[in-house]
């Protein structure tokens, strides 16, 4: 797209390899490709951390170098000023609470639902199987989106608007994640609860002692997409709550934005996105190839 | 989300092998196959009851509304086809779905050769530090669009902006993209490409692991250049992984909400304004549930159709490959 799209020449290595054409090249034009490659992926890199770094610096910065012309990179000083104007904005620890047990329990209560209907599918061989597993597919489809002014309505009936429970109970199981499951319990060699059925385990032994800590790296990718996900999203705790002490951090920070009084208060917009975005980049790059490997693995499926 | 057709056709096998178990009669056979069942309802029960209590039930609930006049407050009164006829008729909605449009067809070419992009670059073994540009370059993934979308709206600003500072210095001059009707719908695009396009990479660079090698070496012994190993041997080897992301990017696009309701407010002059922004307004902010779920119903209808065709080119492509 940019610069330098050149196809992967793994070719290109040094294996046994017919020295004609020169592709792979000499030592000069292999250095001098080498360093294209470098080149075009510290744009992308730069392109990537470049805003969070601005996140990161704009938190620290004094009010009046953010909303100074022209802008500074650098802040001449640091400073915790905006994240003393944040909490006189909205209630930030509480709203990080809430963020972090809305998401924690959409994610264990899905861990737990999920990973229960994924086992039926996958290793129980009852009649139906493939019906009930075909309607749940069709059903895959269906944006939350499109089903936000019905789900209100009944959120709102039962009384759970500004409630944890409506935030997390219409969520507690899901399609995808009993899939994503699904798929990898299938590839659990049979043997594994044969041998567990012959010693006198049950339906639930099975499950818990022997598919369970079998499926660790699936469950983790699901848990980890459905923390991310729910700390992340905004429309749905939009609708689900208007209390901002009951409101997670993501549309908390929203409010932010609608100050009105011209200039938007950036330098407090920034300190509250690094407290929104810390727990999961540090998450992240302390699992990062959980994260990735469970990208491929939903992208392979296709 | 993802296909689908796989999934009964793939166990196939493992039940035509029963499980090893031969019962002695039938009556054995109901009794075991009735525990099964017992069984796996037991394990399926809960799930079963949140989907079908919060996916199902409101998929239904959301039909009816669309054939009244629901407001959340009081009697709702059918109306027939009324809610329809107007999101295809007021120029207003058709604009949004138009913009949605639009913003897919930027969204998913952009996207997807971007990612495809950067999955080549750092599928060279040649490269140094590739652990580390795969770190940085996926990290958009993990940060919220909200907050993608608050960093934008600062860089961007015209009054304040690194951006349009230092385009002044190079001579450029760049006004306020989000109060422009021509640029502002780019921008919000932009900024949910930048977010997403390292998803992309790590998909692609999935498939291109599966290139099996010797058909480079084969292409090279061939005497066929960097471009044409790229459109004879990649583009082909990554067909599989192009139709499910194209169909996920696009299903993506139509769901576009985040970036709008940060950065624009469906504005300037709703040249923003997207599908998923009007349910939106329409239905929390203005109160027209019925309409709403109108346009709901919409959306549901281009994402199965979006659906679809990828289940169809999927079980196709498996036939093929049979």
């Amino acid at each position: 797209m940019t610069t330098t799209t050149r196809p992967s020449t793994r070719a290109s290595e040094p294996a046994p390899r017919p020295p004609r054409r020169a592709r792979g090249g000499t030592r000069a034009t292999r250095v001098l490709r080498q360093s294209g490659v470098v080149a075009g992926l510290l744009v992308f890199a730069a392109l990537t951390s470049f805003p969070v770094l601005v996140v990161v610096l704009g938190a620290f910065s004094p009010e009046s170098e953010v909303l100074s012309w022209p802008p500074n990179f650098l802040p001449s000083r640091f400073t915790l000023d905006n994240f003393d104007g944040l909490a006189a904005r909205i209630p930030i620890a509480l709203q990080s609470w809430n963020s972090l047990v809305f998401a924690g329990v959409v994610t264990a209560s899905a861990l737990v639902l999920n990973s229960l209907a994924a086992y039926a599918l996958a290793r129980i061989e009852f009649r139906g199987r493939i019906a009930v597993f075909t309607v749940l597919i069709a059903i895959m489809m269906v944006p939350f989106q499109a089903l936000l002014v019905p789900i209100y309505q009944m959120v709102s009936a039962l009384g759970w608007v500004n409630t944890l429970a409506g935030l997390v109970i219409p969520r507690a199981a899901d399609v995808a994640g009993i899939f994503l499951l699904r798929q990898f319990f299938i590839t659990l060699p049979r043997d594994l609860d044969s041998a567990a059925r012959i010693d006198g385990a049950g339906e639930l032994r099975v499950f818990w002692s022997v598919i369970l800590p079998n499926a660790k790296p699936a469950l983790l990718t699901m848990a980890l997409f459905h923390f991310v996900g729910n700390w992340n999203d905004l429309l749905w705790p939009l609708i689900m709550t208007s209390d901002s002490s009951v409101r997670p951090l993501t549309a908390g920070l929203a409010l932010l934005t609608g100050s009105a009084t011209g200039v938007a208060p950036y330098g407090v917009m920034m300190a509250g996105s690094l407290v929104a975005i810390l727990p999961l980049v540090v998450l992240y790059l302390l699992v990062q190839r959980r994260f990735i490997e469970g990208v491929a693995m939903t992208g392979m499926k296709g | 989300m993802t296909s689908t057709a796989a999934g009964p056709a793939y166990r196939a096998p493992r039940r035509l092998g029963g499980g090893g178990r031969r019962p002695d009669n039938s009556r054995q056979i109901a009794t075991r196959e009735r525990s099964r069942t017992l069984r796996a309802t037991a394990f399926l029960a809960p799930a079963v009851a949140v989907i079908v209590a919060f996916v199902f039930v409101p998929a239904i609930v959301a039909l009816r509304l669309s054939f009244t006049d629901a407001s959340g407050f009081g009697e709702a009164s059918w109306i027939g086809l009324d809610n329809y006829a107007t999101v295809f008729t007021d120029p207003a909605t058709v604009r949004a779905i138009a913009n949605t449009v639009l913003y897919a067809a930027m969204y998913g070419p952009l996207v997807i050769a971007v990612g495809l992009g950067a999955a080549l670059l750092l599928n060279r073994r040649d490269v140094p530090l590739r652990g580390f540009f795969r770190t940085i370059i996926f990290l958009p993934f993990v940060i919220s669009m909200a907050v993608a979308s608050l960093a934008w709206a600062f860089l961007l600003d015209p009054n304040l902006g690194l951006i349009p500072y230092w385009l002044g210095g190079l001579g450029i001059r760049m006004g306020d993209v989000f109060a422009s009707t021509t640029w502002a719908l780019p921008a919000v695009t932009a900024v949910a490409i930048w977010k997403n396009f390292g998803y992309f990479m790590v998909i692609f660079l999935a498939g291109l692991q599966g290139i099996p090698r010797y058909l480079y070496e084969a292409a090279i012994l061939d005497g066929a250049g960097a471009w044409r190993r790229f459109r004879a041997v990649t583009l082909p080897g990554l067909r599989a992984t192009m139709t499910f992301v194209i169909v996920f990017a696009i299903i993506g696009a139509f769901q576009a909400f985040d970036q709008i309701y940060i950065m624009t407010q469906g504005g300037p002059d709703r040249a923003t304004e997207t599908i998923v922004y009007r349910i939106y307004t329409d239905g929390f902010r203005d109160f027209r549930m019925g309409f709403a779920s109108a346009l709901s119903y919409v959306l549901l209808a281009i994402t199965l159709l979006l659906g679809l065709i990828q289940l169809r080119v999927g079980t196709k492509r498996e036939r093929d490959l049979e």
